[in-house]
């Protein structure tokens, strides 16, 4: 049966499974004098039921359709000739394919190997079987579960509480998706590093100063020896959020100074949230703006004042991914300095102090680990940034601190290495997974100590 | 007074100047500051939409066709393989000879050719194919220039001369005819909101990319707000306080803090590499970008479900309702509103992320517009990353027509959030 058709039959049961034993319910309560007679109301008996029937089944209907391919390919695979027995992994995948394309009739049976052509007439005869059995299982499962939770139902069950536990696993289960994320990314970050390491040592990786992951092809290409030094981009990253702290740190903390200390209601009103569309646009939005408009105007006025600046300068990158995060640093700085209590500002202003004294001495420090934890979270976000320099920033990995010249980042090469069709068992390849590992944990590290900060700030005050 | 305070006094009042000089130039700094921001967003928009509103309107050229079989090779409409094979484009070719017969040259025609789109052949294929009783007549129709004859017609007018780039002598002066005879002329771009992705820029469109993105977002806000809903009512409602809830709660910040491009490796790990589902489909997409706009709608949903007072709680309790109860049918549906609010601005987030989606194969070309959440698909921004990336000159106003659309999007979303909290959202 196909499995659309299943679900729908099981989706069918599962609500008269519902209907059924609330009908019940109300019929054994009606002896009794009523459904207050009852222990739960009639609606959790039809829940109840109704989780019987469908959970098991359901489960039983998912892990097979994730793990039935193996158990099927090997029942084909075993019954091939010794001639015809796939050796390597490449080799086993060229035969399936044959035989799912000859089972299809994708390819034509009269040309083929009578052994394969048996093979794909097993293999549709596995799989009807395979999908027959499992149809009559999981329904049965379902019916069986039904009638479990129909003969156990009495006045006296307690099906509310049981019906809520089903409930609260369920939210458990939600909430636990976070943590199931962070492990996916840091076992299959770390997975494919390990890969990595193994071809390339770490040393040479955190170390080397040559970045060059083109890989020979043949043994005696010149050129493409292929080495992993990843210095260049990291230094090439964190010139880029060098200078777009640069530019966003002072906008974006005097602006919150001043939105929050001096501006008036309306000037507030109106300037807070034009400044905050700048965190809402897209960064592929920001790359364009960067790519086509601020590198060719930054190119062209050094050009006019005598300065060779390269069209796909840090400079550009850096500036426009500064504009990028100014809403950042700015709202979260508010957030800090408004939480400063007013008495401070009180006491400092009544021995004398102007206004920007007490800033200067008495709010700005009060407010300081939370400004730190929010340039730290702006950091991470710099360093993690993709779109804007993977437009507007190079390919060409260089040693080089100048602003005015081409450098690459950690996200520019892992996206480069990683767009298109890839193996999964070269070094080029698995070494996007090593850049990727090293950008999770040091922007993790960042935002932890950047959260633990922040939060530690706030609570001093409430 | 003593003489002490007398000397303190007279310093204080000549420090007075320099201070309120500092407090001014303090002061100073902050506007200068306010207006960086407000300056940029200014620039920002002015750019993109200087750039783009021309891509509104696209250059279309009236020609008489004449349906004229033998020209076609077509005979019978109903035969599929004479449809297939027949010369759609010459029906073009010999009008524009028609119109201008002066251009008699081998070299003259070949030029002449390059007037107008080369994919409005197959536009007349599927208009016969429509009206089978126009095989054999006449037509006047407006088709769509070629991208070059596009930018130097819209640069016409411009202060520092017309763009000419690969237009020829010739083609500048048909073009001047045509425009003298009104035969010329911007009309409303349609193939830009009704086509996919193209390699001529005056055929390429965004409706493919518009229905990408909307599959993409389907999927998304079908598994992130339920996960997102439930998962902030258990840690808000039944959570128990102890280590384990609050290595989960670090977590979920941390997690929203986690650069993008992380999650696309993720799912290119652990979906494309481990369980082979295919690339581009907007499945994959929906369920990475679910996994990293989940900690966003988490948080302000434990935002919303913190701001119902506690008094509900403890009336439902009183009244009888178990925990589970008291959440279903008191806090949720007062929390909503806020819950709501999060998840659209939480779909803003995830309409505008390209990186990850690079990474799981959504970069690919895709002409034909997607039929359903598992056929190959590309979404908004990366098509506007894939155009930016062209050579061609027409692109660029492409490009910035694109990015107009998504942002249209976008702020149509944050101000329906930001109406939905003004209307539904109650303060205690």
């Amino acid at each position: 049966m196909h499995t659309a058709n299943l679900l729908l039959v099981l989706g069918a049961m599962i609500v008269a499974a519902y209907y059924l034993a609330r009908g019940r319910s109300l019929a054994m309560a009606r002896p009794l004098g009523g459904i207050r007679h009852l222990h739960s109301l009639p609606f959790y008996y039809g829940l109840r039921a109704a989780i019987w029937c469908g959970v098991p089944s359901l489960t039983l209907l998912v892990l097979w359709l994730l793990f039935n391919d193996p158990f099927i390919t090997a029942a084909v695979l075993a019954g091939l000739p010794e001639s015809l027995q796939p050796v390597t992994v490449a080799e086993e995948n060229l035969t399936l394919g044959t035989i799912r394309n000859l089972a299809t009739g994708a390819l034509s049976t009269e040309a083929a190997d009578p052994a394969l052509v048996a093979a794909s007439e097993r293999l549709v005869t596995l799989e009807a079987m395979g999908s027959r059995i499992i149809a009559a299982a999981v329904l049965s499962l379902g019916l069986v579960g039904a009638l479990v939770a129909w003969f156990r139902m009495s006045p006296q069950l307690r099906a509310r509480q049981q019906v809520e536990k089903v409930f609260k696993v369920v939210l458990l289960l939600c909430s636990l998706v976070a943590i199931f994320t962070t492990l996916g990314i840091l076992l299959s970050v770390l997975f494919e590093s390990l890969r990595f390491f193994q071809a390339v040592p770490a040393a040479d990786f955190l170390f080397g100063t040559e970045w060059s992951p083109q890989m020979a092809i043949r043994a005696d290409q010149a050129g493409s020896s292929g080495s992993f030094g990843a210095v260049p981009l990291f230094v090439g990253t964190l010139l880029i959020s060098f200078i777009a702290m640069v530019v966003a740190v002072p906008v974006g903390l005097m602006s919150a100074i001043y939105l929050a200390e001096y501006a008036n209601g309306r000037v507030r009103n109106y300037a807070k949230p034009t400044i905050e569309i700048l965190a809402g646009v897209p960064t592929v939005v920001y790359g364009f703006f960067a790519a086509l408009t601020v590198a060719p105007f930054i190119r062209d006025t050094g050009a006019a004042m005598g300065v060779a600046i390269s069209s796909e300068s840090a400079l550009a990158a850096g500036l426009v991914m500064g504009v990028m995060i100014i809403p950042f640093v700015s709202s979260l700085a508010d957030d800090v300095i408004t939480a400063v209590p007013q008495s401070l500002r009180d006491g400092s202003l009544g021995l004398g102090a102007t206004h920007s004294e007490t800033i200067k001495k008495v709010i700005f420090p009060a407010a300081l680990p939370g400004i730190v934890g929010g340039v730290l979270l702006a950091v991470s976000r710099a360093i993690g940034e993709t779109m804007i320099v993977v437009m507007a920033a190079g390919l060409a990995a260089q040693l080089t601190v100048n602003p005015l010249e081409t450098v690459t980042t950690i996200t520019v090469q892992i996206v480069t290495l990683l767009v298109g069709d890839q193996e999964f068992d070269s070094p080029k390849t698995l070494a996007a997974f090593a850049l990727g590992l090293m950008l999770f944990v040091v922007t993790l590290i960042l935002n932890f100590i950047a959260l633990h900060v922040v939060k530690k700030y706030r609570e001093q005050y409430d | 007074m003593t003489e002490d305070q007398q000397r303190n006094a007279e310093r204080v009042a000549r420090g007075l100047k320099r201070r309120y000089r500092a407090e001014r130039r303090f002061r100073f700094y902050g506007l200068l500051a306010v207006a960086f921001g407000l300056l940029s967003v200014a620039v920002l928009f002015y750019d993109i939409i200087s750039k783009g509103a021309g891509a509104f309107r696209q250059t279309y050229i009236e020609l008489e066709l004449h349906y004229d079989p033998d020209v076609l090779g077509v005979y019978d409409l109903g035969d599929d393989s004479q449809v297939a094979l027949g010369d759609y484009s010459g029906v073009i070719r010999a009008a524009l000879q028609q119109r201008f017969p002066e251009y008699g040259s081998r070299n003259d025609r070949r030029e002449l050719g390059k007037l107008i789109s080369s994919g409005e052949g197959f536009d007349l294929r599927d208009r016969l194919v429509a009206n089978p009783a126009l095989l054999g007549q006449k037509e006047t129709l407006w088709l769509v220039a070629d991208d070059d004859i596009d930018t130097y017609f819209k640069s016409l007018g411009d202060r520092e001369g017309a763009f000419t780039g690969r237009v020829s002598e010739t083609l500048q002066n048909v073009v001047k005819v045509l425009a003298d005879g009104g035969q010329i002329a911007l009309r409303l771009n349609t193939n830009f909101f009704s086509k996919g992705d193209s390699r001529e820029p005056e055929q390429a469109g965004i409706w493919g990319a518009a229905v990408g993105s909307f599959y993409t977002l389907l999927i998304t806000l079908g598994l992130s707000f339920p996960i997102g809903v439930a998962a902030a009512i258990y840690l808000e409602e039944f959570a128990p306080r102890n280590r384990w809830t609050d290595l989960i709660e670090v977590n979920i910040n941390n997690l929203a803090a986690v650069p993008s491009i992380i999650f696309g490796l993720l799912g290119l790990a652990i979906f494309i590499n481990f369980f082979e589902v295919p690339r581009s489909i907007p499945v994959v997409g929906g369920l990475v970008l679910t996994l990293m706009t989940l900690p966003t709608i988490i948080i302000s949903s434990r935002a919303a479900i913190k701001a119902v007072p506690p008094s509900i709680r403890e009336a439902a309790i009183g009244i009888g309702a178990s925990p589970m109860q008291v959440v279903l049918h008191h806090v949720l549906p007062l929390a909503m509103p806020g819950m709501l609010t999060g998840a659209i601005i939480g779909m803003a987030q995830a309409l505008g992320e390209t990186a990850p989606l690079l990474m799981i194969g959504m970069v690919a070309f895709i002409v034909d517009i997607p039929t359903g959440p598992a056929s190959p698909a590309t979404v908004l921004p990366v098509q506007i990353f894939l155009w930016s990336d062209s050579p061609e000159r027409a692109f660029v106003e492409k490009t910035s027509a694109a990015i107009m659309v998504l942002l249209a999007f976008l702020i149509v979303m944050n101000t329906a959030a930001v109406w939905l909290r003004k209307r539904l959202e109650r303060r205690w």
